[in-house]
């Protein structure tokens, strides 16, 4: 009942997906590989990486910057919006080294080390993975004062390197699946969590909740 | 409980489904006391809205008694409320500046993508509606969760029985916004297509707003009458052309600002090619598009356009140049329901407003199958439909 329900939605989304943005997102991706110099960011431009993926994303949340980052300052705390990260523990020290379990299908798991490479304190926090991860990646999410009241501006951006031979792309394509969706949907729920207290679910009994979710399969 | 449930085109059911738990801490749980059936539920009745999935729960305009808090909530047990069909965070940028039908944060993150892809922009949540506005079960039921219980619902003093004040749930609001969004002026003439529930309320609003007149457009006789009860003029599409009609009646200038309460059953959004499904389509889809397209060409040049009607995909052969050359101002949208409900019940205690007139029928829970069916097929005389769970099959009328 359950995966026919997920079955038929994707179905009709697909489909009107399909109907409504083809033509646009044909010419759209054929354009991806051309540069550009604008002062858009770079995550936004159209282009192809292959197996080196650069996704980012903004967001405006209204509230101070300062209580933004120190919220993701402590990297423990990031599961709580990540979909896909399975725990974060801090092993602290001065170069605030972290060690992450990112789930990847058929139970297995992607697990890697990061140092935080730069941190400006209520402005800018970076990452970046250490020798002997199972992916190579670096992150940074930076906070800006919105206009007027509007808040922070939120920027992520994550890129990963695929690490060599067959496993390595195999976990590469299993951890790269679409990480543009994967990263819009996180800073969306860690929006909600900062605005709201909250992250928002349709669920009808705690059964069916995300967090529900990941305890059966995990 | 017992719920309704959607299966697929007409083809809705009473089931039995798990009651609902308290999930985020600001929810609360309702038990419903009275649940109506809205022109927009037709839409999905007849399966033109995507992203509805065989038993979904169905129902936005509902309200009920507190049964259960979460630890954030400001609502208290035993509290009679009603329940805004917008849900709403109150804490987002679009809350904040009162456009609660623009809330970011409603939309659970992994059902925003499509209406993005869409619209350009994500949707906020809606209750008992599409997998695209969230897919939250809806309000035709015994229970309800409602998130965000601390912002949307409203408490109902007791003096104030359910059908005098449910329709702030959505319907009446929407009359309201659709008539604010025309921006009436005291000399000016509005007409209105559509005399369903929101058709009805956005005369009662126009007329409470000072237009000098008011006309009412439709073709069933019994809601054209409702109209004429409001205070408005009205005409019959069916026998009478509508634009000659309107110009004579605004002494040939053309109606200052007219309202769009028909909506379209968004035939573009059925899967394969939405504009050959506009053509092919003869009848009911086709001309509902119509009733847009003809009020942009009867508003005065210079004129306001409000379209408080539901729309959900594309249109052929809009009059785009009647829009522009002449000049239009056009306001549309879901309804910020938050922004009305306490001025509305305001208006509803000191008796400036009647909504009791609208309900023609009043069915248990159990019968809500045969509402949507006459909802939809007997347009004229089921004008609107309150379900009470509580009701025995026997006492229906
Ligand atoms: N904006 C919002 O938030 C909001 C909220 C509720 C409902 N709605 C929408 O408002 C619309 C009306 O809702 P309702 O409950 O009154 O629906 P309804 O189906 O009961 O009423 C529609 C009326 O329009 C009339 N009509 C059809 N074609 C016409 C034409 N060409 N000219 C004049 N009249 C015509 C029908 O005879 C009918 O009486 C629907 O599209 C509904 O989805 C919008
Ligand atoms: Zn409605
Ligand atoms: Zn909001």
């Amino acid at each position: 009942m359950k995966n026919n329900r997920e079955i038929s939605m994707a179905g009709s989304v697909a489909a009107a997906g399909v109907a409504l943005g083809a033509l646009a997102f044909g010419a759209f991706l054929s354009r991806r590989h051309d540069g550009g110099s604008d002062d858009a960011p770079k995550n936004a431009r159209r282009k192809n990486h292959g197996e080196h993926a650069l996704v980012g994303r903004t967001v405006t949340i209204r509230k101070p910057a300062a209580e933004l980052y120190a919220y993701w300052r402590d990297f423990g705390n990031l599961p709580e919006f990540m979909e896909n990260v399975e725990r974060i523990t801090e092993e602290g020290g001065t170069k605030g080294r972290a060690n992450w379990t990112i789930k990847a299908p058929a139970g297995t798991t992607v697990d890697l080390t990061t140092e935080v490479t730069d941190d400006v304190e209520n402005n800018r926090i970076a990452w970046a993975s250490v020798e002997g991860s199972d992916i190579e990646t670096t992150g940074e999410v930076t906070f800006t004062e919105a206009p007027g009241d509007r808040g922070t501006r939120v920027s992520l951006r994550i890129e990963y390197d695929a690490p060599g031979g067959a496993i390595g792309r195999g976990i590469a394509k299993a951890f790269l699946r679409e990480p543009e969706v994967q990263a819009r949907h996180d800073l969306k729920r860690f929006k909600m969590l900062m605005e709201t207290g909250e992250i928002a679910t349709s669920a009808h009994r705690k059964s069916e909740t995300r967090k529900a979710k990941q305890q059966e399969n995990g | 409980m017992r719920a309704l449930t959607w299966h697929g085109t007409h083809d809705v059911r009473v089931d039995t489904v798990p009651d609902p738990e308290i999930i985020n801490p600001r929810d609360a749980i309702l038990k419903i006391t009275s649940t109506a059936i809205c022109g927009s539920d037709l839409h999905l009745y007849d399966g033109v809205i995507p992203g509805v999935l065989p038993g979904d729960v169905l129902g936005h305009e509902f309200m009920g008694e507190v049964v259960e808090t979460g630890k954030d909530s400001t609502l208290k047990k035993g509290q009679r409320v009603v329940v805004p069909f917008t849900i709403s965070c109150g804490g987002c940028f679009h809350c904040q500046i009162k456009q609660y039908s623009a809330c970011e944060n409603s939309n659970p993150a992994e059902k925003q993508d499509m209406s993005a892809t869409l619209y350009g922009h994500p949707m906020a949540a809606l209750f008992g509606y599409s997998h695209l506005t969230g897919g939250y079960s809806g309000g035709q039921a015994e229970y309800v969760r409602v998130p965000f219980s601390d912002v949307g619902p409203i408490v109902i003093p007791d003096h104030l029985e359910d059908e005098k004040v449910l329709f702030l749930s959505d319907i009446l609001p929407t009359g309201w916004m659709g008539a604010e969004n025309a921006d009436i002026q005291p000399d000016d003439t509005v007409a209105v297509w559509g005399c369903g529930p929101v058709g009805l309320f956005a005369i009662q609003s126009a007329i409470i707003m000072g237009a000098s007149k008011v006309i009412a457009i439709d073709h069933y006789p019994h809601r054209l009458e409702l109209a004429k009860k409001l205070g408005a003029e009205v005409i019959n599409f069916k026998t009478t052309e509508v634009r000659e009609a309107l110009m004579e009646m605004s002494g040939g200038i053309g109606v200052d600002a007219v309202i769009d309460a028909v909506g379209m059953e968004s035939h573009g959004f059925a899967v394969d090619n939405m504009l050959d499904m506009v053509k092919q389509t003869v009848g009911m889809g086709a001309d509902r598009a119509a009733a847009l397209k003809q009020a942009i060409l009867a508003v005065r040049t210079g004129g306001r356009v409000s379209i408080p009607g539901v729309y959900g995909g594309m249109t052929d052969k809009f009059p785009l140049g009647a829009l522009m050359e002449k000049g239009l101002q056009v306001r549309a949208g879901q309804t910020h329901v938050q922004r009305y409900t306490k001025p509305l019940l305001d208006k509803i205690e000191d008796g400036t407003i009647d909504t009791t007139f609208l309900i023609s029928h009043r069915l248990p829970l159990e019968d809500a199958a045969r509402g949507y069916k006459n909802f939809r097929e007997e347009q004229d005389s089921w004008t609107k439909v309150v379900l009470k769970p509580g009701l025995e099959m026997e006492k229906a009328a």
